[in-house]
């Protein structure tokens, strides 16, 4: 432990800390730049130079390691001399535009010079004007106000695991850019905006859109995933201007997903804002008592078994759990949360969760990926095992489509047999995972969603215990489902599964084309063939006129995710709540309300007024929802039939990263990512080799 | 002056063969062997002991350089000894001499260095533009190499040596250690920060020396003729021989081996046929390359060359290139000319050199014509101070001293050049 002195207090700090670390755990703040706790350490901006005693040059405090009896001095007159310099020169070629930069109000370089600049330039040269480069459609670029800190440069090539970024040129004419120009191909490249301390690397789709002082800012919950991305939504009026990342350490780190910052624009368009009747064979709007009465009518006298509801991929946990009892009291046994028919059980929890947690993942030494490609299913998780190959040692194979994944691995084969011979020890991959400590795979939806997925999902849990990877006394678990849907886990713990002789999605869709089922009941459900639906009354709740929507004989407009309380458990099981940041549009209702009222209406009143008792009821549903942003290690039972397994190759689990959901799917920003993007990261076709 | 049989570089002119027969016939490679098998230990003692100060500028004792390597080489971690021939300072033109004329001497001391600090591989990183300098040093090496000099069981000693030739693209700041070692490594030439040290993190992350080609040139002789030769020759703290560049208004520009010490005006007079028109006629003298403080012509009167007597008249010896300038130079045009230099190598990497160097270049344009305010001498020189020790390397510092020099010596010729374009009428009605 390090002991030393910083402006006459004694610190200890634990070995390997930096001088700025250890100012830092006293309070003392010391101005900065170029350095950001996760990007490696670069020293350039020259902001953080304290002095030191003993050393004839002032020393940059972010880069030096605190040592055993150093005595530094961060507040003489000296340091506050070269701060004051450091920000002349940063200031020089600076074009000081802070009236149209959409940095000004949270720009680092801005408050910085409130402390240590001048008031007035002795600079009378001309200033440096850098062109502007093209960085795809998320990020804006106004390079002459680069401070030339290449944290964009390390984010990228660290973080993000694409080395697109870099600086040409040398002195005055060093300049940031993709050598050749061209669009990121990172998911998480949005992040550069956040991490760029001026206003040289800024938001396209914000652009001149507000000030920060101008916007509500609400904490809440990403749904674009299944990861649960803690993410502030600002908000001016009832329209969400962006999305930014909220610290949680467990879970994104800092960093969000582009999906989740950019898709906010689709809030705003196809936006289902009045309830919607099916006349003649077309939509007209409504009125809600209309609309109630309709769906009461023709669901008087249906019995239950030829009624059906499908949760979607956005369901918020409440609406589902009133959605299920109303079933219950109709008499259905058929409702499906798993529109993608994945063979999911509901029981042990351990069977559909991403056991290892998020933050787990850092522990692991091995890894199998089993028909997932983590970087667009979960760009997040993907930063995580990036993450930790970047620690070293980590051995990964991959059984199901190769992409590019920002980290090495070993791609095993097509062939889902591979399971098996892993499951037996035939592969030599099952050598490299017995003999790891900590022993991971992840399942992806591609794996289980096909007819044989419960085979699968039986043999990854024959791999998961002859490889060691249940280690309940250690507490490691390394068994993982990894979700592309928000509301999956909810609506598996809640039971938003088939009851007893129920139909599953693609039994519901069967009955509803052959006449079986006179009522479908879409919570929010569009990622459904729903062309098969012609035959059945559709009863459509949720945002956006998207395919659910289009299939609707009457439309509930719902609320997005940003416009209600709603609770949503990620792939690692921890239940989270979003937070209201603004309202519904025009007559749109918070879901919960919405299924309670058509309770009502169908005279089975579910006894609930209010959020608080809808929370009650879900605790009573499954303790697990007694409490937030916590995690309890799932308990491990057998799961899963034995079967035989296909040969037909995987496929992908998301086709198109930008186009996942409803509300991206309206999105204009992402419609420009997939045409700047969209071929390079859609799935890759038999002529690319 | 130095006596005949004191010199190190007997082929300094080239007037004998580069290659190893009359390398050999020189001295060179004579009982290498020997020398190597007396130690690790021993051979850095020795060079230590001589007080061999870098040649490269900074004029650090190279054999406690040496002795900054991890004592014990650990596995997978090999030991490098890194040779800086990307010699790149403006007026300097003694690697370059080394390596035409007398590689061999650069190779046995990569030898001799090498077994000094545990290293098996030396790379030598050769300024891109020294093309030919390469070819001959590469054919000396695959000399050696058939000899078996180097390779497996170097100079018969029982170990392997190894030495590869890496040429630059030129870039002056791949001069600058970690630079050199982050161009070797294949990136962009950006010096890294210190700590950690190469001797502990350096080429490939594993401990490395960097060291200038006369540095490691001169290393067999001091092993083979002994320490107290070398002590015996110069100043005190400033020892041994060193080649100095002579380059400007003289009458015969030269390179030339003399004893560190010998008087500034001894070396001109002597070696380069005395300045331009006389002494007389002597402006100033930069008298280690572009980066150090020049020295009016008073100072260089008396003054010694060698790294602590140039220290205390607020210059350096740096790589001993002495520039000359006589009366006729526009000393304030001229070291505007340096300060475009600087800016233009910056490597832009830290704010201080990268924003300073241009700021410093454009109001030194601006005052070598008089386009300036009197008040404007004392901004240059506060800026100069704000670059100076601010930086991750010594660029900064290299670009701020000619500017300071310039200050401290030549105040009143920039202000009489300020002044006078004031007072021409011309000015007045066109500003």
């Amino acid at each position: 432990m390090p002991k030393l002195t910083i402006d006459g207090h004694e610190v200890e700090v634990a070995p390997g800390l930096t001088v700025l670390q250890a100012c830092e755990s006293i309070g003392i703040e010391i101005p900065r730049f170029c350095y950001h706790e996760r990007l490696s350490i670069a020293g350039n901006c020259r902001m953080c130079l304290v002095t030191m005693v003993g050393s004839p040059k002032p020393v940059a405090s972010c880069a030096m390691p605190a040592a055993d009896n150093m005595v530094i001095h961060t507040n003489t007159p000296e340091v506050h001399k070269m701060r004051r310099s450091v920000m002349e020169f940063l200031l020089i070629n600076h074009p000081l535009d802070c009236p149209i930069c959409d940095q000004g109000g949270e720009c680092d370089l801005q408050d910085q010079a409130m402390a240590y600049g001048f008031d007035r330039g002795r600079f009378i040269e001309n200033k440096r004007a850098v062109k502007d480069k093209y960085l795809g459609p998320l990020i804006k670029t106004i390079m002459t106000r680069c401070i030339h800190c290449t944290r964009c440069i390390r984010f990228a090539t660290e973080i993000a695991g694409v080395p697109e970024m870099g600086a040409t040129g040398r002195g005055e004419a060093m300049e940031i850019g993709t050598y050749i120009e061209q669009a990121l191909t990172s998911e998480l490249s949005g992040n550069m905006i956040d991490v760029c301390p001026v206003g040289a690397l800024t938001s396209k789709p914000y652009a001149y859109c507000a000030r920060p002082w101008e916007l509500r800012k609400t904490e809440t919950i990403d749904v674009m995933d299944a990861v649960g991305s803690n993410i502030r939504v600002d908000a001016r009026g009832n329209e969400v201007l962006r999305v930014l990342p909220r610290l949680h350490e467990e879970i994104n780190e800092e960093w969000i997903s582009d999906k989740t910052r950019f898709a906010c624009d689709g809030l705003r368009r196809q936006r289902l804002d009045r309830p919607y009747l099916r006349v003649d064979g077309k939509l007209r709007p409504a009125t809600w008592p209309e609309a109630l009465a309709t769906v009461a009518a023709r669901l008087k006298d249906v019995p239950g078994a030829r009624i059906g509801a499908v949760a979607g991929d956005l369901a918020d946990c409440e609406s589902m759990l009133l959605l299920k009892d109303l079933m219950a009291r109709l008499g259905s046994p058929h409702l499906d949360c798993r529109q993608d028919g994945a063979a999911l059980p509901t029981a042990p929890r351990a069977a559909y969760l991403f056991n290892t947690t998020i933050a787990g993942i850092e522990a692991a030494d091995a890894c199998l990926l089993i028909g997932t490609n983590p970087r667009i299913e979960a760009p997040l998780i993907n930063a995580r095992l990036r993450k930790r190959f970047r620690n070293g040692e980590f051995a990964v194979g991959l059984i199901g489509q190769a992409a590019e994944f920002t980290y090495p691995f070993t791609h095993l084969g097509e062939d889902p047999r591979l399971i098996e011979d892993i499951a037996s020890g035939r592969h030599p991959f099952a050598a490299t995972l017995k003999a790891a400590q900590r022993p991971m795979l992840v399942l992806g939806m591609a794996a289980l969603k096909r007819a044989d997925g419960d085979a699968i999902l039986a043999a990854a849990r024959r791999i998961a215990e002859t490889s060691g990877m249940i280690r309940p006394d250690e507490g490691w678990n390394g068994f993982n489902v990894l979700h592309t849907a928000a509301a999956r886990v909810g609506g598996l713990d809640l039971g938003f599964v088939p009851g007893a002789g129920g139909l599953d999605t693609a039994g519901m869709l069967a009955a509803a084309e052959s006449g079986a089922l006179d009522v479908l009941y879409l919570l929010g459900a569009d990622e459904l063939d729903t062309s098969r639906l012609k035959r059945a009354f559709v009863i459509y709740q949720g945002h956006h006129g998207d395919a659910g929507a289009h299939a609707a004989d009457v439309i509930l407009p719902g609320a997005a995710y940003t416009e209600k309380d709603g609770t949503y458990v990620n792939t690692e099981g921890r239940v989270q709540q979003a937070q209201l940041a603004c309202h519904p549009p025009g007559e749109a209702r918070e879901d919960w309300k919405i299924v309670r009222v058509l309770a009502d209406q169908l005279g089975y009143p579910l006894g609930i007024d209010t959020l608080a008792e809808v929370r009650t009821r879900l605790v009573a549903a499954n303790p697990v929802f007694a409490s937030l942003d916590h995690l309890e290690p799932a308990a491990w039972t057998p799961f899963g039939e034995a079967g035989t397994i296909d040969t037909a190759p995987f496929g992908a689990a998301v086709e198109t990263f930008y186009l996942t959901n409803p509300i991206c799917r309206a999105s204009v920003t992402m419609a420009e990512c997939v045409d700047a993007l969209g071929g390079r990261q859609g799935r890759k076709t038999g002529t690319h080799g | 002056m130095l006596r005949d049989q004191d010199r190190v570089f007997t082929n300094l002119y080239g007037f004998d063969s580069p290659y190893l027969e009359a390398a050999r016939a020189r001295g060179d490679w004579d009982n290498t062997k020997d020398i190597i098998l007396r130690g690790r230990e021993s051979l850095t003692k020795e060079v230590r002991e001589a007080g061999l100060r870098g040649r490269g500028g900074a004029g650090f004792n190279a054999g406690m350089k040496w002795s900054f390597m991890p004592k014990e080489v650990s596995p997978g971690r090999p030991h490098y000894l890194v040779v800086n021939a990307d010699e790149g300072e403006p007026g300097t033109c003694k690697d370059r001499e080394i390596m035409r004329h007398e590689p061999h001497k650069l190779l046995e001391g990569c030898v001799l260095a090498g077994g000094a600090m545990g290293a098996q591989t030396a790379y030598i990183y050769v300024r891109g533009e020294c093309y030919r300098e390469a070819e001959v040093l590469q054919r000396a090496s695959d000399e050696a190499y058939a000899a078996g000099l180097l390779g497996s069981n170097a100079c018969g000693a029982g170990a392997r040596f190894d030495v590869y030739l890496h040429r630059g693209a030129g870039a002056y700041i791949c001069g600058e250690e970690t630079a050199l070692i982050e161009s070797l490594e294949g990136k962009k030439g950006q010096p890294r920060l210190k700590p950690p040290f190469p001797a502990n993190v350096g080429l490939y992350g594993c401990p490395t020396t960097v060291n200038n080609v006369e540095t490691i040139s001169v290393v067999p002789a001091i092993l083979r003729r002994g320490t107290g030769w070398f002590l015996g020759l110069g100043r005190p703290r400033n020892t041994g021989t060193k080649l100095f560049n002579i380059s400007g208004h003289v009458n015969q520009p030269c390179t030339v081996e003399e004893e560190m010490g010998i008087p500034l005006k001894e070396l001109i007079e002597r070696h380069a046929g005395g300045v331009r028109g006389g002494w007389g006629n002597l402006l100033a003298v930069i008298p280690g390359g572009s980066s150090v403080p020049l020295l009016p012509k008073a100072i260089c009167d008396s003054v010694h060359m060698d790294f602590d007597s140039l220290a205390a008249v607020k210059s350096g010896l740096g790589t001993a290139a002495v520039i000359v300038m006589d009366k006729s130079t526009d000393v304030v045009r001229a070291i505007a000319r340096l300060s475009r230099f600087y800016k233009h190598e910056s490597c832009g990497q830290c704010t201080p050199c990268r924003e300073g160097t241009g700021w410093m270049w454009r109001v030194m344009e601006r005052l070598a014509d008089g386009r300036a305010s009197i008040e404007e001498i004392d901004v240059l020189e506060q800026v100069t101070r704000q670059v100076e020790g601010h930086t991750i390397c010594a660029l900064g510092d290299a670009a701020a001293w000619p500017i300071q020099g310039l200050i401290r010596h030549f105040r009143p010729e920039i202000e009489r050049r300020i002044e006078e374009r004031e007072a021409s009428p011309d000015q007045r009605s066109a500003a």
